[in-house]
């Protein structure tokens, strides 16, 4: 932990924010109008990290965090969800999926209960613990529910290849991936989007390398810093976005360099080619269709997709009225002030996805939130009540 | 129901030991006859009944004269266990069983002295892990001072449950003078632990295997009653005394927050936790402050005696790495924050379901 340390030093926070303390004014006395400077963390992670050490209560005032579509948990369509829990109820299954996708609302149920109603749910930690299951059980069926960006897509992609070459017949996933570029595109393209620069998620960019996000700086003229999950990492990651803008400049730069190369990993991105291919549309959950923002299996490895073996509902599933999710993640509305954060959507009851995973923007300021906007949240919610 | 005792001495039969010659546990062994008669006298009165001279009725029959003279109220509990794996690093299911009784009792001022035991077995349970799991519970409840006097033993059908679940209900005497309530923290108070945090939730998550992790960590299931005797004796002014077992030490302060309408502020830099529980916290995305533990409790005394109750913590052997991690204060009534190693602060809710580990 000594390692990990070094980057919670809360002095060489401080050195930080005295900086960042003085960037932001100079940013705001350069431009018109009251806006705060905006920065997105596109990352779960990274909102996961802002708000279990409290970065964002440090941040002085004039620069806002806006919690992005980083959580791939968050962005699932209900339809998908209601797919997985029919998936889980066919006969002999055993359906496999990481821990926080339990609790995702389907449109009748989550995954956890279903398992609660009798359906063989398994929480596992890596795809490679599913495809054992599936070795260890020969006549049943075994689907793994592959969810997320390109961080977690090469353990998935290496699994196939490995069930493959195994020879495994009863294994197959159920595959939700989705790519970070045409979400960032979208985002950008989005008419109600305020925001001066990005946060550049470290894992992903492990993967892919740095040269994918030069279309932000270049066409889109926004600045990106892709940046580590240590505290520390945070707030360097957001002073070297504020020089930036106070700088005049938009660049991709690494904060993350002693992880992230720049080329990314091309073992990972090879394994990744053989076994996905784009998809041309993929729903996210309040956002809409982004085009080319998801993938799924080549034919070569239909075999080991359980879309095409296994019919699935496929539905397509509105979201609840109510929920203003698109908003939060677009940072066009914080958390507290959609309608029904804090009320009929909390973590115990969550209607949007967001308020499910503890990367996901409401759960995070529910559980972790700014305190006082927290507690005049929840006193006006008692006073209304 | 019968006592587990009452059932292998009916009718004053001599014990005979070594009678379950199969070795898994059957439908048979619940069914009230022959077969559970020598289950209960080859694997219970082996392991509880050591002495053999006790008198042995439906139900235990206790001297009033000798628990008022220890005290003037009685604390009565219980708690099941049904944890999986039965076996983990530190302990087992039966230790647990004791421990977590014990404790119970213990954290409400009370002195431990009776607890009865009830099995609820899947048939094909080892017979061996029952008689290990009974050893390891006589052994417990012996250096805890407290006696197992009644009990009651059931197997059912496969899957009706998950091997083996343990019921323990406790009896103790609370000492004269001592009042203790989750109601009574007050603005300037302490909040202590008696040492490091969340080692019976990780050990327990490690255990299931899923991880393979290799890392050491152990369960700190331990009866709690003698550091708590010399906590109480050295500060009788502790306000509440409390085990942070499910929901970890989290779910505690929140309760007490909420009990005694008070804010409490902790400081992540003096809450105790071993670095590969942190370590392992970090791999699953999980947050230490709400894993089980089994040896530990949360103190809040006034902040003038919290010197003198460290030192009585730390002058025992399970209160070593006792550490003040945090004050209660007027705030914000019901509301628990965490001053964060970096510097922030946030809050420190209550959990909602059980933690899941995250995606990445």
């Amino acid at each position: 932990m000594k390692y990990v340390d070094e980057f919670r030093d809360p002095e060489k926070a401080q050195f930080l924010l005295k900086e960042i303390r003085v960037l932001v004014p100079q940013i705001l006395k350069s431009r018109t109008g009251t806006d705060p400077v905006y920065i997105m963390e596109v990352c779960g992670g990274h909102t996961h990290a802002i708000f279990r050490y409290g970065v964002e209560t440090m941040l002085p005032d004039g620069i806002e965090l806006i919690h992005g579509p980083g959580c791939p948990v968050c962005v699932l369509p209900m339809g998908r969800v209601d797919d997985c829990v029919a998936l889980a109820h066919m006969p002999g299954m055993i359906f496999t999926t990481f821990g926080d996708a339990m609790r995702v609302p389907g449109s009748k149920e989550s995954l956890l209960q279903a398992k609660a109603n009798g359906a063989d749910v398994r929480m596992v930690y890596s795809p490679l613990d599913s495809l054992r299951i599936a070795k260890e059980n020969p006549d049943r069926q075994v689907v793994f529910f592959a969810l997320g960006f390109e961080t977690t897509m090469p353990s998935t992609a290496l699994t196939v290849l490995r069930a493959k070459k195994e020879g495994v017949k009863n294994f197959s996933m159920f595959c939700n991936h989705i790519t970070i570029i045409p979400t960032i595109k979208a985002i950008l393209d989005s008419p109600d989007l305020q925001l001066d620069g990005f946060l550049g998620p470290g894992h992903v960019s492990m993967v892919i390398g740095n040269s994918s996000y030069r279309f932000i700086a270049e066409h889109y003229k926004k600045p990106l810093v892709i940046a580590g999950f240590e505290p520390l990492d945070i707030l360097h990651g957001l002073w070297m976005v504020l020089k930036q803008i106070a700088e005049g400049r938009t660049e991709i730069e690494n904060q993350y360099n002693r992880v992230v190369p720049d080329g990314g990993n091309t073992v990972a991105l090879d394994a990744i080619g053989k076994v996905f291919e784009l998809r041309e549309f993929f729903e996210w959950r309040g956002l809409g269709s982004i085009d080319h923002s998801g993938v799924r299996m080549t034919e070569e490895y239909a075999d080991f997709d359980a879309e095409r073996r296994f019919s699935v509902p496929a539905l397509k599933i509105a979201d609840p009225k109510s929920c203003q999710c698109g908003e939060v993640l677009k940072g066009v509305i914080k958390p507290w002030d959609c309608k029904v954060f804090g009320r009929e959507c909390t973590p115990e009851t969550p209607l949007g996805a967001l308020m499910v995973s503890s990367e996901g923007a409401c759960a995070a300021y529910y559980q972790y939130g700014d305190i006082e906007k927290i507690h005049d949240t929840r006193a006006m919610v008692k006073e209304m009540a | 129901m019968s006592s587990v005792v009452e059932m292998a001495k009916k009718n004053g039969k001599p014990r005979h030991r070594g009678k379950v010659r199969v070795s898994t546990i059957t439908l048979a062994h619940g069914g009230g006859g022959k077969a559970m008669h020598d289950l209960i006298d080859d694997v219970f009165l082996e392991a509880f009944d050591n002495d053999g001279e006790s008198p042995l009725e439906d139900q235990a029959r206790l001297s009033l004269s000798d628990l008022t003279a220890l005290g003037d109220r009685l604390a009565f509990t219980t708690d099941s266990y049904v944890v999986q794996p039965l076996d983990f690093p530190g302990g087992n299911i039966g230790k647990l069983a004791i421990c977590g009784t014990v404790n119970d009792l213990a954290v409400g001022g009370a002195i431990p002295l009776y607890l009865s035991c009830s099995v609820i077995i899947e048939e094909g349970l080892p017979v061996e892990t029952m008689r290990e799991v009974a050893r390891t519970m006589a052994a417990t409840a012996r250096e805890a001072g407290v006696t197992v006097v009644t009990g009651d033993t059931k197997v059912v059908e496969r899957g009706a449950c998950d091997k083996l679940f343990i019921n323990t209900a406790g009896v103790g005497v609370i000492r004269a003078g001592v009042n203790l309530g989750v109601d009574q923290a007050q603005p300037g108070d302490v909040i202590l632990v008696n040492g490091v945090l969340g080692d019976h939730g990780a050990a327990i998550l490690n255990a299931r295997g899923d991880m393979r992790l290799t890392t050491p960590i152990e369960s700190d299931c331990a009866s709690l009653h003698g550091l708590i005797d010399a906590l109480l004796k050295a500060v009788p002014t502790t306000r509440f005394l409390r085990d942070a077992t499910r929901g970890g030490i989290a779910t505690v302060l929140n309760e007490i927050a909420e009990a005694s309408q008070v804010g409490i502020e902790i400081y992540e830099d003096r809450t105790p936790i071993r670095s590969e529980v942190k370590g392992f916290c970090e791999i699953l995305g999980l947050d230490p402050l709400y894993l089980a533990n089994e040896g530990k409790i949360i103190c809040v005394v006034p902040s003038e005696d919290a010197e003198a109750a460290l030192a009585a913590m730390k002058s025992h052997p399970l209160g070593t790495e006792a550490a003040n991690i945090g004050e209660v204060n007027d705030h914000r009534p019901g509301r628990v924050v965490m001053q964060t190693v970096f510097g922030g602060r946030r809050i420190v809710d209550m959990l909602v379901g059980e933690q899941l580990p995250r995606i990445c």
